[in-house]
């Protein structure tokens, strides 16, 4: 599949060549710093005081550091998103589609080459965790675990949802070709919508057994540690390996029927 | 140059909705020649490209180059080059960098991005943003597309748009030369005085449907009844004129005489002693033919 490859390449290179990869990335990256940094930071505080410390050792490394997927997750939905709903906007499916005219190969070249940036995104979230988090535990003179298997096991897992949640935003892209209704819906769910959702499929059995489904819910299972977890510890989850497949099926999903609704149809 | 591409209309249909903007359309583009694609504004030009590149589905029938469908070509932009009207570029992305993608997607070596924006007249200009082009540099970058593959057929719409004289005169000589080595040439425009003095063929349509096909001169068929005369003596002229039965306007330039023969006129001059200054039969010009033509079935 030479044809295939070159699409891939292509793809890759539309993402490269204008500034917003970067601007979303050096956004995330600052925001995950001060988000894990300060956390460690108000732990650290608080420990040092009369009462104790309030987490383990064990407890508390898995939690700063997954804030780079569980707060950093945005940034690659809104890079997928954005970099879809731009072909539409700016009309450039008509050169992409002239250059290769069998459409379902780009749609999955996209969503190909969008997964690895994702895992560009996750390692660049994880450095900002680990680094901002790491660095304050050890002034703090705490253990930062960062000798444990399970937290780079974990630092991993993070990465991989990260590309996950790149390959979701390519999805939505495709299924809300609009550009601001994709930018508002991003942000309101991911803000939002879901948080409520998540808090309140917790309060009964069976509504928790639906919103474990929750796309967030899945990439904190995948991941395996979360504020959320920490706030509601009796909240039922999926297995890791679920949780991803989870997320992958919402991105497949969203792309097959952005396919036959925008993708398939006429450029005009 | 391998042997020519043929491109081929046949019946083909669109339906927007409602709108049938294109109807029961048939027609072929010969290679070696440039053929003009003229229609006034929504005559369904841009869709019928659109429909012979693969963007937009017929309703009905087929559009082929070289008796394949653009989809199943095995590398389209190595047989067609097509610029479009609507400016299709990221304004982030630099001209090279836009060419570089989808060269990359055709399989394309990566110095035809050079050699393309050195061809139109881009390349100072190869890494600046798209965002900062005019208008007549926008439509270079569309032509810097089209021409990325070496393609043997160009398929362009309204190329002329926004080009400044300098523009125009250059894309009329090098459309010339690239139909001299047997390139397939269909390119399209709302005003036929854009094109006339480039192409050798004319397919016009008006509302989805075709009007006239034929060679540019077939096109210049009819000569109206109107006569220029001036003399010295206008109003000497233009009593002999009303005495023997005329109807006339007096301009600056001269007097026109509708439904007349010069040879009429210069006897009755003549007979009436009125010495004249010129004396010519009206030609209609192409352009009032194809409004003629066009507007018949009405323009928007
Ligand atoms: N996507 C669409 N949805 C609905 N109607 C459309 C669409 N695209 C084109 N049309 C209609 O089809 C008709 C032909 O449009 P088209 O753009 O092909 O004309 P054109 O000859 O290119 O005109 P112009 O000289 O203005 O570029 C018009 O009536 C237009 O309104
Ligand atoms: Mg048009």
């Amino acid at each position: 599949m030479k044809s295939f490859g070159r699409a891939i390449h292509a793809e890759f290179t539309k993402v490269t060549t204008t500034r917003l990869w970067w601007m979303l990335a050096l956004i995330m990256v600052l925001y995950v710093a001060l988000v894990a940094g300060g956390l460690t930071a108000i732990l650290g505080t608080v420990g040092a005081g009369a009462r104790g410390p309030v987490l383990s050792d064990a407890d508390r490394a898995p939690l700063i550091y997954s804030f780079g997927s569980s707060i950093g997750y945005v940034f690659p939905v809104l890079l997928g998103a954005l970099v879809t709903t731009s072909e539409f906007r700016h009309k450039t499916l008509t050169p992409t589609f002239l250059a290769t005219p069998k459409r379902g190969r780009i749609l999955v070249a996209k969503l190909v080459a969008l997964t690895v940036f994702g895992g560009l995104f996750g390692v660049l979230a994880m450095i900002a965790s680990v680094g901002a988090g790491s660095g304050l535990m050890a002034a703090f003179g705490q253990d930062a675990q960062l000798g444990s298997s399970a937290i780079w096991a974990l630092a991993g897992r993070a990465i991989l949802a990260m590309a996950l949640w790149c390959a979701v935003g390519v999805g939505l892209g495709v299924l809300v070709p609009s550009q601001v209704a994709a930018i508002v819906i991003v942000l309101a769910f991911t803000q939002f919508v879901e948080p409520i959702l998540r808090f309140a499929s917790g309060l009964t059995d069976w509504s928790a057994q639906v919103g474990k489904f929750l796309p967030g819910s899945a990439s904190d299972a995948l991941v395996g540690a979360s504020f959320y977890s920490l706030s509601a510890p009796s909240l039922v989850a999926l297995d890791w390996w679920q949780g991803a497949g989870v997320l992958l099926a919402y991105a497949v999903v969203a792309a097959v029927l952005g396919y036959f609704t925008s993708w398939r149809r006429d450029v005009t | 140059m391998p042997e020519g591409v043929t491109i081929e209309f046949t019946n083909v249909t669109k339906r927007f909705g409602s709108v049938e903007a294109v109807s029961d359309l048939s027609f072929t583009v010969e290679p070696g020649q440039i053929t003009g694609f003229l229609g006034p504004n929504g005559a369904g030009k841009t869709t019928t490209l659109r429909m012979l590149l693969g963007l937009v589905t017929p309703t009905a029938g087929t559009a082929t180059l070289g008796g394949v469908a653009y989809r199943d070509l095995p590398s389209p932009l190595a047989t067609v080059g097509a610029a479009l009207e609507a400016a299709s570029f990221h304004p982030g992305r630099s001209a090279a960098d836009h060419l570089r993608i989808y060269a990359q997607a055709a399989g394309l070596p990566r110095a035809r991005v050079g050699v393309v924006l050195e061809q139109v007249g881009l390349g100072g200009y190869a890494s600046r943003r798209v965002a900062g082009y005019s208008l007549g540099m926008r439509q270079r970058l569309g032509l810097a597309y089209a021409l990325l593959g070496d393609p043997r057929v160009l398929v362009l719409d309204e190329p002329i748009n926004g080009l400044d004289p300098e523009g125009i005169r250059w894309i009329r000589l090098f459309l010339r030369s690239l139909a001299a080595e047997g390139r397939t040439i269909l390119v399209s425009s709302h005003l036929l005085s854009e094109v006339q003095q480039s192409v050798d063929e004319v397919v016009i349509i008006a509302h989805g449907r075709l009007i006239h096909r034929g060679t540019l001169a077939s096109l210049d068929m009819v000569d109206s009844k109107q006569v220029i005369v001036d003399s010295p003596n206008r109003d000497g002229l233009g009593w002999a004129l009303q005495a023997a039965g005329y109807a006339f306007r007096s301009l600056r330039g001269g007097v026109i005489v509708d439904n007349a023969d010069a040879t009429e006129i210069g006897g009755i001059a003549f007979a009436a002693g009125i010495p004249l200054s010129s004396l010519s039969q009206k030609h209609a010009g192409l352009e009032d033919s194809f409004l003629a033509l066009v507007g018949e079935e009405g323009a928007l």
